[in-house]
């Protein structure tokens, strides 16, 4: 019976221990950035939010190149597989010479997307 | 015809088709099914040329086999109603006296026929992982 | 260790309340350590459940009867290896694996995806995390696997001799792996909507879980209509019961997916109908696993009784009205980027794919839940059997076969019509001369089979066609020699080539359907020794019968007590064509009112089916031997009445001489069908062909053809 007590405990308190792993994290982070920035409540708390702020951004940023490139290598794909289609005479050439024009111009369209956020990435403030 | 119009039509034709095919469906679907009934109620509504799906306990002492016809007869879960049957088909592994089955019968005279390879006899414990069934195939 | 277990239960219920509250706290707040902790809530929930799946497994293993669902499904006698899986065939026991499995495959997608679509994520985990919960309230408050009862029974029930074979014990927990990977794009879904971010990033995470959904559900499905055709004694490997319907319906929304998801990745299109399919597919998966437990609908498992039937209809009705109100709320996001090209497109194409297997699952749909339906709307439950299913399905499964090999044949976006017309002529060549070859042969009598037949060979000559065209293509490209151009094209175009493939496999697997179905030779047979009887072209006869005795402790076997057969020799035109030795097994029984040498074989008799498993044909038998005759009965009750159960195995052996030196005419179920191994070969050639088409390229193939194509849309619009 003991042994299931104990047991339990342990498994209990590595849950615990696991679970709040970030929690606890972001505390010692958070208190850091207390003792870095000026020693008044206020500054540091303006310098966290920031700081919050910025990461949020930078996530969006993440999170919008990700999507670019899927969809640049979807874009490509879709290339290489009207090629294919071509070749295996699926297609006559006029259709495909249109087609993949068609592509390469929107693939165009995405490369300069990807381009212009990596320019406007490192100038944000 | 401009691009939006062509693609409203399909969508109108595309819909109707699936409206009429499944209003097909949903109609069939009435008059082809068995309605699933207990040997009391069996006794009361059954007609002579339908179909009907019985469920209930095979009688103790009343199973017999004669060359490729099983005779037996089935009664309500809560003991009650017995009604004569005679089967011919597959006979699954489970089937004995006591145990629940499924079959289904139609009317002939006094007693009932079961149709060829419908009879299904319930797994005698409560809950099992079997996703087969011992139903028959026609 | 019951405690241990319950009390597993108990914290794993508790993590997962945090969990849901974590991850919904972090994604509204926007703190990403409470999104983060609610994920590891996953993790351990995963690690919680694995605690008490150990508990439960260990508890089979060591026989510790105090534990119900060990003395319900297990005993001495049973096996080890049916001991240890055993643990899921019971109600409580299964909702564990369903549980633990979920955690498990929750949280390899949760960590896959840790780093990106943290929002998406937050809202996936807490969905994921209700579903769990869900399960371990259940099995908290109705079907608790730790039920104990003290004092703990000296011998266990068994396990039903009916499970005792190792597909049978796969067969679950592939199933169920099927159903918790459905769950997964459903909560991925989910969270895409409530997050209001439906990206192209999505589209990625989604596919390949839909994608293992997609493969553990078929395996699945397969693996129970192989336990179904080569171990029960019906001789048959699908009959449209309901719990075969209910797992194979996700599988049809999960396939439309899967071709679906590929237009929403080109065009930007469908995303309604894409989403709508994930949640569909979630859905489906989880009223599946209800129907198996619920007993709202009659099946081998479950004549009326609801047990877990109210707290499931509530989390169905959820899903459902959750689902429709996001989608229906969220559709401004959902909007088509593009527009169909053409009629004349592959995408055309996929979107008939689509509407076709659509409409399959509603046939199908409609057919098992019609008792309920039809009670509802007339106060009287009916159900519709094979034959109407078969009425529906089969032109639609005409159709399918026929669009996948008419798609390989269009080209994406817009295809040339003459190009099109051109490339027809082979395949429907080939399917001609099919047709002509069957008629000639004078195959007939059934027009859907032929017609079945038919639609395959224009499947083969279309995929042949694009294989040798393309390897064609690849050595004037690359001037490889036809091997590696032909390893090579289908490296470089895996999704393509795999997806072809898979197509075939589909064609074959329906020409074993077709033939097994439509030209099967089955018959009831009354034999004793010597006898024989002609089948069709075959002559059967009863050779000599067999009787086997196992210890009842054999742990080789499935521990049956005593074993009765016969040996049937099939011939042809008086060749020998095999020789079959079905023999049915029976049991002990825990009923000491049958006496004790009648418990030993009064429990389940299973039927030992004897196949003879051919290229063309497969010969198949069972035997029902007769043990109410007279002769053997009499052994039986003197048994009972002289001998004391520890002597009671004596008997048997009586018994079995009895039976060998007169044996009863016993009843045969013999079946001779048509092409039944090019199922399992097809569903083989189907797994094949799925694990190429997601194999992921090597990312250097990646990056070199990124590059080059790059470089190509630069000269190319240099040129423009």
């Amino acid at each position: 019976m003991s042994l299931l007590v104990v047991a339990l405990t342990l498994l209990l308190g590595l849950v615990v221990l696991v679970l709040s792993a970030p929690l606890r994290a972001a505390r010692r982070e958070a208190e850091r950035g207390d003792a870095d920035a000026a020693p008044s409540g206020g500054a540091s708390e303006v310098s966290s939010q920031e700081a919050h702020r910025d990461t949020l951004q930078a996530r969006e940023e993440l999170r919008s190149r990700g999507e670019l490139e899927a969809e640049r290598e979807a874009k490509y794909r879709e290339i290489r597989d009207a090629e294919l289609d071509y070749r295996t005479g699926k297609l006559s050439r006029t259709d495909y010479e249109a087609i993949d024009a068609e592509l390469r111009r929107e693939a165009l369209e995405i490369l300069n997307r990807i381009e212009a956020a990596e320019e406007a990435g490192p100038e944000s403030p | 015809m401009n691009p939006a119009r062509k693609r409203t039509v399909r969508l109108v034709v595309a819909l109707s088709t699936a409206v009429v095919l499944a209003s097909a469906l949903i109609y069939t679907s009435f008059s082809a099914a068995s309605p699933a009934l207990t040997p009391t109620e069996l006794v009361h509504q059954a007609q002579p040329g339908r179909s009907y799906q019985v469920t209930g306990t095979v009688v103790q002492g009343s199973v017999h086999r004669s060359g490729e016809q099983l005779y037996f007869s089935v009664e309500d879960r809560a003991g009650g109603t017995t009604i004569p049957l005679s089967y011919t088909g597959t006979v699954p592994d489970p089937f004995r006296e006591g145990r629940e089955v499924i079959v289904t019968v139609q009317k002939q005279g006094a007693g009932y026929v079961g149709e060829r390879n419908s009879l299904i006899t319930k797994c005698p414990s409560k809950y099992k992982t079997a996703p087969s069934s011992e139903q028959q195939n026609y | 260790m019951a405690g241990l277990g319950y009390a597993c239960l108990l914290l794993a219920l508790g993590v997962c309340l945090y969990g849901i509250g974590a991850s919904l706290y972090g994604v509204r707040s926007g703190r990403a350590e409470f999104s983060a902790s609610g994920r590891r809530a996953v993790y351990a929930l995963a690690g919680i459940l694995t605690v008490a799946f150990a508990v439960l497994e260990v508890a089979f293993l060591r026989n510790d009867f105090a534990f119900n669902t060990v003395a319900d499904t297990s005993s001495r006698t049973t096996p080890t290896f049916y001991r240890a899986a055993a643990v899921w065939s019971s109600q409580e026991g299964s909702l564990l694996l369903w549980a633990w499995l979920l955690s498990l495959w929750s949280s390899l997608a949760l960590f896959l995806t840790r780093r990106r679509m943290r929002e998406i994520a937050s809202y996936a985990t807490a969905i994921l995390l209700g579903f769990g919960g869900f399960f371990i309230a259940l099995m908290i408050f109705y079907a608790n696997p730790f039920a104990t009862t003290r004092p703990a029974p000296t011998e266990g029930a068994g396990l039903d001799p009916l499970l005792r074979f190792p597909t049978m014990m796969i067969h679950p927990p592939m199933l169920y792996s099927g159903y918790t990977l459905c769950t997964i794009p459903l909560a991925f879904g989910m969270g895409a909507l409530l997050a209001r971010r439906v990206e192209a990033d999505w589209i990625k995470v989604i596919r390949r879980f839909a994608f293992a959904a997609w493969l553990a559900l078929g395996a699945g499905i397969l693996l129970g209509a192989r336990w179904s055709y080569s171990e029960l004694g019906w001789g048959g490997y699908w009959g449209w019961d309901a719990v075969e319907n209910a797992s194979l319906m996700p599988w049809l929304t999960a396939t439309a997916f899967l071709h679906s998801l590929m237009i929403q990745e080109k065009r930007g299109m469908l995303k309604v109908w894409n989403i709508s399919l994930v949640l569909a597919t979630g859905t489906l998966a989880i009223m599946g696993t209800f129907l198996v437990r619920s007993g709202i609908l009659n099946s081998i498992h479950a004549f009326g009784g609801a047990t877990l039937g109210v707290p499931f209809v509530v989390l169905i009705a959820t899903l459902i009205a959750g689902s429709i109100y996001l989608v229906v709320s969220r559709r401004d996001m959902l909007r088509s980027e593009h527009r169909l090209d053409s009629l004349l497109s592959r995408e055309s194409m996929f979107i008939a794919n689509n509407l076709v297997l659509v409409g399959l699952c509603f046939v199908i749909f409609w057919g098992t839940y019609f008792p309920l339906i039809s009670e509802a709307l007339t106060g009287q439950e009916a159900s519709v059997g094979p034959p109407w299913f078969d009425r529906y399905t089969v032109p639609l499964a005409l159709l399918l076969v026929l669009l996948s090999g008419i798609g390989p044949v269009i080209a994406w976006r817009r295809a040339t019509l003459a190009s099109a017309r051109r490339n027809f002529i082979v395949p429907t060549g080939v399917a001609l001369a099919t047709l002509l070859a069957l008629l000639a042969s004078g195959v007939a009598g059934s027009p859907a089979a032929i017609a079945m037949f038919c639609c395959a060979a224009f499947v083969f000559g279309s995929v042949g066609q694009e294989f040798f065209r393309g390897t064609r293509a690849r050595r004037a490209m690359a001037g490889e020699s036809l091997p590696v151009a032909l390893l090579s094209l289908v490296r470089r175009n895996r999704r393509r080539y795999g997806g072809y493939v898979v197509h075939i496999g589909i064609a074959v697997l329906f020409i074993g359907v077709a033939a097994s179905s439509s030209f099967q030779h089955a018959s009831e047979l009354s034999l004793s020794p010597g006898q024989s009887t002609r089948v069709g072209a075959y002559t059967v006869r009863y050779v000599r019968p067999t009787a086997t005795l196992t210890p009842r402790y054999d742990e080789a076997h499935t521990g049956s007590t005593l074993g009765l057969g016969a040996v049937l020799d099939v011939s042809k035109g008086g060749r020998h064509v095999t020789t079959l030795n079905p023999s049915e097994g029976f049991y002990a029984s825990q009923d000491a009112s049958q006496g004790s040498v009648g418990s030993l074989i009064g429990g389940q008799p299973v039927s030992h089916v004897s196949i003879d498993a051919g290229v063309t044909r497969d010969v198949w038998s069972a035997i029902a031997p007769d043990i109410e005759a007279p002769a053997l009965q009499r052994i039986i009750k003197a048994g009972n009445a002289t001998l004391s159960p520890e002597e009671a195995l004596y008997a048997l052996g009586y018994l079995a001489r009895a039976y060998l030196k007169s044996p009863p005419p016993a009843q045969f179920h013999f079946i001779v069908s048509p092409l039944v191994m090019w199922i399992w070969i097809g569903g083989l050639i189907v797994f094949g062909g799925g694990l190429i088409a997601i194999w992921p390229a090597p990312s250097t193939v990646r990056r070199r053809v990124g590059a080059r194509a790059r470089a190509r849309s630069v000269r190319g619009l240099a040129r423009a």
